[in-house]
């Protein structure tokens, strides 16, 4: 596959696949307002994922649509970052890997508003706005429950130590990356850390929350090599299409 | 309820619709802090581009009149029709006026 | 229901109780009870903090939080198929169209909460088993048809029993009905779409439909309630304008309207005696089954264990996250007044 087919790819599904896990959410929220707000993340992340699904297959050039690309591609096509494939916990885990993945959007994001390629540019345009609010929503929460009780703190804090290990992956540069920074497509994925860290660590502050040590193991989501959940998440969502192939709905 | 836990406090929302119009209350939500009930408001009241603008009151800080004072507080303007301009009586070939 | 204490702590405050409610039961009596009804008899709105009978509150409170709860609960049935949706663009649809059931929820609660109750307490109800709620939301959905089917039959009726609530005696409720008709058209819409494509697509999918259909027809149908005859509360809720028509006759109007929509899908309702009454242009429509209504209502429908464990899970474990935000806001306010000392 083309970098620049694969690098649009590992956008859209990460966008996609963490749609899909908050979309879990909807009615079995702590409160009904976080229902709604949960939801309104999905819904942001599915609309990313379907311009940037459509765009890879243009780039591909095999005709796929979509749906296509979401319904029909198996585990290891898919590129999205570990992180985002990981279960959904109880809502502090849901924050916390929220918030990390949100504070990694929006330095990719803002970086691709800079893109040779005007189509990522432009979706890159639209998802920068609505980045910015899923931040202030994750990093809100996160205060809220580092800072709030003994067991509310205890709970961000263990689950940061369980996700902190995939987030090596979201800056580690690969021949995809190092070819689509040479054409000015997007950024290394190493140039997203300095920024990402800055974020990261002031919230972590006033959340009276602690960065864990990196772990020297990474993660390969985006080159199709997966935790053992995604085929699950998959096997979900792509059930019932896959049960009727051809139809539509 | 069954547990101890306290609950949300209860927050008023206003909604301006677009610029040029007053903020306009919409109904309540719960939310413990100042931003949550902002985030809230634009969740639940904001689906639909409703608004680009929302005000968010704690509703224990909102002092409302009372509809038992309601003769003592608004009769008394109801005779005064001389407030109103068609209480006057100006000619038709008067004009702009 | 009444809260002689703790008023300002769970009504709006826009909106919390006056003087007139707190009048001795004896006072309430004769004038006051002729004045209410003028001003209801006069299509003139009653405000939260007018003064109103016991029973009209009563009435309301159970009336508006059991519809708040069945759009909680309602999540629940079409939530089950947003993991598996058949495509993204349904994917996308079904999460708009369920968060709206949210907040339709959200906006009827806060309705409730004018009269004088608070919303954790109507929650506690709810997860109780003390609280009522629509009982088609206790039907299972196993197919994406019951997903079209719900919109289309099940949100179907609700508009139609909603509607008329827009011109309710009671401004808070009529005004979040008026929010709520307005976001709902769309849910019905969407589902019949749901039910063009399966009943034009593949055989399986056709089948599919009318599976559907034949199980959501008839708890439609019960969806109004018992028929007037049966009916406890409708003369006077009629004389309350809290209710503008009866069970019977909204229940025809939805049989006339659905019957053709049935007919352009190609599907067939599951009813043997429905037929064409010409003269007094109806359709008439077999007996309703009311033994299954009262069992589901009871509690023993095939979903009810479900769906109230379903909430009270999200209600227990959510509480640490409810508790760490109040929390958290307290030690912001501790913070803030140390900082001014």
């Amino acid at each position: 596959m083309m970098p620049h087919c694969a690098y649009v790819l590992r956008i859209a599904d990460t966008s996609l696949i963490l749609a899909q896990r908050l979309g879990e959410w909807v009615g079995h929220a702590p409160a009904i307002e976080e229902d709604l707000g949960l939801a309104n993340v999905s819904l942001d992340l599915l609309g990313q994922a379907r311009m940037l699904l459509s765009y890879a297959g243009e780039l591909e050039g095999r005709g796929r649509s979509e749906d296509d690309l979401a319904y029909l591609r198996e585990e290891s096509e898919f590129l999205n970052a570990t992180l985002v494939e990981q279960p959904n916990g109880d809502f502090g885990q849901t924050v916390v890997r929220q918030f990390l993945v949100d504070a990694w959007q929006l330095e990719l994001y803002e970086q691709l508003l800079e893109s040779k390629d005007p189509r990522l540019a432009e979706i890159a345009a639209k998802a920068v706005k609505e980045t910015r609010y899923h931040l202030r929503y994750s990093a809100g929460w996160l205060v809220r429950l580092g800072d709030g009780t003994d067991e509310s703190h205890a709970r961000v804090q263990d689950a940061l130590t369980r996700l902190w290990p995939l987030t090596g992956e979201l800056f580690s540069t690969d021949e995809v990356d190092r070819e689509i920074a040479q054409a000015g497509i997007g950024p290394a994925a190493e140039a997203l850390l300095p920024g990402w860290s800055a974020r990261v660590a002031a919230v972590f502050a006033e959340a009276r929350l602690a960065a864990p040590v990196m772990s020297p193991f990474s993660w390969h989501g985006k080159q199709g090599r997966h935790s053992e959940h995604l085929g699950f998440v998959l096997a979900e969502m792509q059930s019932l299409h896959r049960a009727h192939p051809g139809a539509t709905w | 309820m069954t547990d101890n836990s306290q609950d949300w406090p209860l927050y008023e929302i206003f909604i301006r619709a677009r610029s040029g119009l007053d903020h306009k209350h919409v109904g309540s939500l719960h939310a413990t802090d100042a931003r949550m009930a902002i985030e809230h408001a634009r969740d639940l009241y904001t689906r639909r581009q409703e608004g680009v603008s929302i005000w968010a009151v704690r509703s224990s800080d909102i002092v409302a009149s009372d509809p038992a004072d309601a003769d003592t507080l608004f009769e008394p303007a109801r005779d005064k029709v001389y407030r109103h301009p068609t209480f006057y009586d100006i000619p038709d070939e008067v004009k702009t006026l | 229901m009444r809260r002689d204490s703790g008023v300002d702590l769970y009504t709006q405050g826009l909106d919390s109780l006056g003087k007139d409610c707190l009048r001795d039961e004896a006072e309430e009596s004769g004038t006051f009870e002729q004045r209410f009804q003028t001003r209801v008899d006069a299509e003139e709105k009653i405000e939260p903090k007018d003064w109103m009978p016991e029973a009209y509150r009563r009435t309301l409170i159970r009336q508006i939080s059991q519809h708040a709860h069945s759009e909680i609960v309602g999540m629940l049935p079409e939530g089950n198929w947003i993991t598996r949706a058949p495509s993204l663009l349904r994917k996308t649809i079904l999460i708009a169209k369920v968060q709206d059931e949210g907040g339709h929820g959200a906006y009827l609660y806060s309705a409730t909460e004018t009269l004088g109750v608070s919303r954790d307490e109507l929650i506690g109800q709810l997860l109780e088993g003390k609280a009522k709620y629509s009982s088609i939301f206790n039907y299972p959905t196993p197919t994406w048809a019951d997903v079209g089917a719900i919109g289309w039959l099940v949100d179907g009726a609700a508009i139609m029993n909603q509607v008329p609530l827009c011109r309710c005696s009671y401004g808070p409720y009529a005004r979040a009905m008026v929010r709520i008709c307005k976001e709902e058209s769309f849910h019905q819409r969407q589902g019949y779409e749901i039910m063009m494509r399966l009943s034009r697509g593949t055989t399986a999918q056709k089948d599919m439909a009318q599976q559907a259909l034949n199980r959501w027809w008839w708890p439609s149908l019960m969806m109004f309630g018992p028929s007037d005859a049966e009916s406890k509360h409708s003369a006077q809720s009629m004389r309350w304008k809290i209710k503008r028509f009866s069970n019977d006759e909204l229940r025809q109007k939805f049989v006339d309207y659905t019957v053709p929509q049935a007919e352009f899908l190609g599907l067939t309702i599951p009813d043997p005696d429905l037929r064409r009454d010409e003269a007094a242009q109806h359709y008439r429509f077999g007996t309703i089954d009311w033994n299954e209504f009262e069992q589901v209502l009871k509690g023993h429908g095939p979903c009810n264990r479900e769906r109230l464990e379903a909430r009270r899970r999200a209600h227990d474990e959510g509480r640490w996250v409810r508790d760490a935000a109040i929390a958290h806001a307290a030690k912001q306010a501790a913070r803030k007044n140390s900082r001014a000392a």
